[in-house]
């Protein structure tokens, strides 16, 4: 009897260790590719979107994410540091579904190019981790917020690390609450360190040119000095 | 538990091997596509924004 009880419990502590090593195996390793399809499926869609003179994301694209509301996500960012073919998908909202297929757009904060803080966030780890190398970016990198109408170059300046509650940092004018904005910043924040959730890595730029569609062109603005770090690798 | 399972799959020792996969497959299936992202969703280590 003690015996089998004893065995028993072996056996569901065993499979408790097992059960726990699978949920790691999943957040770290399935998250990612899982995020990354999704996330490149959604560039697509908004690429092919923006070069046809857009008309939304196609009924299958949108159909298969039902978190993603109509036009939710409306841009694409990419980060030549990151890598020359790095591109995710930017949506309206910061909530956890958002994060896991691309990066979050704060509620309220400035529109891509508008005058005031364009703030976003993104995975520093899991979940594709779109912001995976994010303290990689110096100062002069560009971050490019791609729309439908128009192209928005913004040039990195400064980063920062802060505790999670220290909005201060997305406010429009970065780091002083109230002040009244005079140009379009941007902002991006991720976790740190990471795989933790203890502070928030912030990094901060200015807009330097707005390239309207028909004469954008990626290469030109693609190059960076010294080597790219993919957030991937 | 486990050895109960064993004598519970029907057919020969090699045939309970195959059934004895497939059942682990279903749970890592489940586990993986429900459980797992409804759990993750509780835990604070995934946040990456302020406010």
């Amino acid at each position: 009897m003690i015996r089998r009880l004893v065995g028993g419990l072996g056996e569901l502590l065993i499979t408790a260790g097992a059960l726990v090593l699978l949920f790691v195996a999943w957040q770290l390793w399935w998250t990612d590719v899982v995020a990354e399809r999704d996330q490149e499926r959604i560039v697509q869609a908004l690429a092919d979107d923006f070069a046809s003179g857009g008309t939304g994301l196609p009924p299958e694209v949108a159909d298969a994410y039902p978190d993603l509301d109509e036009d939710a996500a409306f841009a694409i960012v990419r980060v030549p540091r990151f890598g020359e073919d790095y591109a995710r998908p930017v949506i309206e909202g910061t909530g956890r579904p958002v994060l896991e297929l691309g990066v979050g757009h704060y509620d309220g904060s400035a529109d891509p190019g508008e005058v005031g803080n364009f703030a976003i966030a993104g995975h520093r780890t899991t979940y594709g981790r779109p912001f995976h190398t994010i303290d990689a970016l110096r100062e002069g990198d560009r971050v490019i917020i791609e729309t439908r109408p128009e192209v928005f170059v913004y040039e990195i300046e400064s980063s920062e690390i802060v505790r999670p509650w220290e909005t201060q940092v997305i406010q429009p004018v970065p780091d002083d609450p109230g002040a009244a904005p005079e140009e379009a910043l941007i902002t991006m924040t991720s976790c740190h360190p990471k795989y933790s959730a203890t502070h928030r890595y912030v990094t901060h730029g200015r807009l330097v040119e707005t390239v309207p569609r028909e004469q954008w062109r990626l290469e030109d603005w693609n190059d960076v000095t010294g080597p790219r770090v993919s957030p991937e690798a | 538990m486990y050895a109960a399972l064993w004598r519970a799959l029907p057919g020969p020792a090699w045939f309970k091997a195959i059934e004895a996969l497939v059942l682990l497959a279903a749970v890592v299936v489940v586990l993986f596509q429900w459980v797992f992202p409804a759990v993750a969703d509780s835990l604070p280590f995934n946040d990456n924004t302020v406010g």
